[in-house]
């Protein structure tokens, strides 16, 4: 749920990075934190155990420049991973108007990927949000480990994409990110589907996380246009 | 099923609205400050003394503090708790709903007592809830949930990504 202040000449916007745990959410927040110029960002704010592993949340706020006059200023949120912490996972979604999914590319790992991909689709029914329809993008992290899955299999499991009813919507549609790929397209069934954008990173590094920031603010901000 | 949660914005008339409601509210009450956060953790404003900590941290934090004690409320039974109490040993903070959107939190010192804050915050809850009803009541013009403020602005976005 955007908020557009006039008297502050602010729009405030909601981010919210989902996962299994572990997965790297918490470091694509450390990045940007320890990227941006200091001016541009607040705090780094960390609900964590003693063990570093994510109770509530990791907030932090970055200003992202200036449209029309008014200050973009984003809220960068991380959910708890872990299975059992589903309750405090729901309540960060509340008013969310973008949503980044970080799914940890380690072959081991799939089902973790898919049982959080669905808890995500299952909490934002709840809250009556419809994924398909707002600012959605898969970042497949740890590309850099040996055992990562190909991002052909991590494509099929996780994001083989949602029907398109609409018939003035079936048209292809390339993805701006990856030459030769389609976000809209037709299967060789007939059925025409359309997936999220998506993108490789190495968090710890850095790698694509700056890329997968850029491109769900922009779909964020686009929305609202 | 919507796409998303709906936006919402407030005018500069608003705003000013706002700001005279809690500032009586701080007059008669005599505690030091007041911010409304709405409850997706967005700082809506800030009246009295400015506060010395990061108040966007302080907003995000006191939204997660209202929605997991709504959790617990439904737990033992509650619809929800209106209103939270925090007692520090100098300063305490006392944290009210308003139209089930936003939070007025007020900061107090010994220099009043939590009852005649409770007693004066009702007041500001009430008028906070009709300026709050009418600004969520507003219908948003037709250009997306921008209410018209970035439509044809797609140009000026993707300069900003480049």
């Amino acid at each position: 749920m955007s908020m557009i202040n006039y008297a502050s000449r602010e729009i405030n916007c909601k981010i919210v990075y989902y996962g299994p745990g572990l997965g790297g959410k918490t470091t694509n927040l450390e990045h940007v934190y320890g990227k941006v110029q200091p001016d541009t960002r607040g705090k780094l704010i960390s609900l964590a155990t003693e063990t570093e592993r994510t109770l509530f949340f990791d907030f932090l706020p970055v200003d992202l420049g200036t449209i029309r006059g008014f200050k973009t200023r984003f809220h960068l949120y991380t959910v708890p991973g872990q299975v059992y912490y589903n309750a405090s996972r729901k309540l960060i979604l509340k008013g969310v108007d973008g949503i980044v999914f970080v799914a940890d590319s380690q072959i081991e790992r799939m089902e973790a990927n898919q049982e959080a991909m669905q808890n995500l689709y299952d909490n934002m029914a709840e809250y009556g949000y419809d994924l398909t329809r707002m600012p959605f993008i898969i970042q497949y992290n740890k590309r850099d480990l040996p055992n990562a899955a190909p991002v052909k299999e991590l494509q099929a499991a996780l994001n083989p994409g949602w029907e398109v009813v609409d018939p003035s919507k079936q048209r292809v549609m390339p993805d701006a990110y990856h030459a030769g790929e389609n976000l809209v397209e037709q299967l060789p069934t007939g059925e025409w589907v359309e997936r999220a954008t998506y993108f490789e990173a190495v968090a710890v590094t850095g790698d694509g996380v700056f890329d997968t920031l850029k491109a769900v603010s922009k779909l964020v901000l686009k929305a609202l246009a | 099923m919507s796409s998303g949660a709906s936006s919402w914005s407030f005018t500069e008339d608003d705003f000013g609205a706002i700001t005279q409601s809690l500032q009586r509210f701080l007059y008669e009450s005599n505690a030091r400050c007041a911010l409304l956060v709405d409850r997706t953790g967005q700082l809506v404003a800030t009246v009295g003394e400015q506060p010395k900590f990061d108040p966007t941290a302080f907003a995000t934090l006191t939204a997660a503090d209202f929605s997991a004690n709504d959790q617990l409320a439904r737990l033992i039974g509650e619809t929800d708790f209106n209103s939270l109490f925090h007692q520090g040993e100098k300063e305490s903070m006392y944290l009210a709903d308003v139209a089930r959107r936003v939070i007025l939190v007020v900061l107090f010192d010994n220099r009043t007592t939590l009852g005649l804050v409770r007693l004066k915050m009702k007041q500001s809850v009430d008028e906070l809830t009709a300026i709050f009803q009418q600004v969520f009541e507003r219908p948003q013009t037709g250009h997306g949930e921008g209410g018209g403020l970035l439509s044809g602005a797609e140009d000026e976005i993707d300069k900003l990504f480049q």
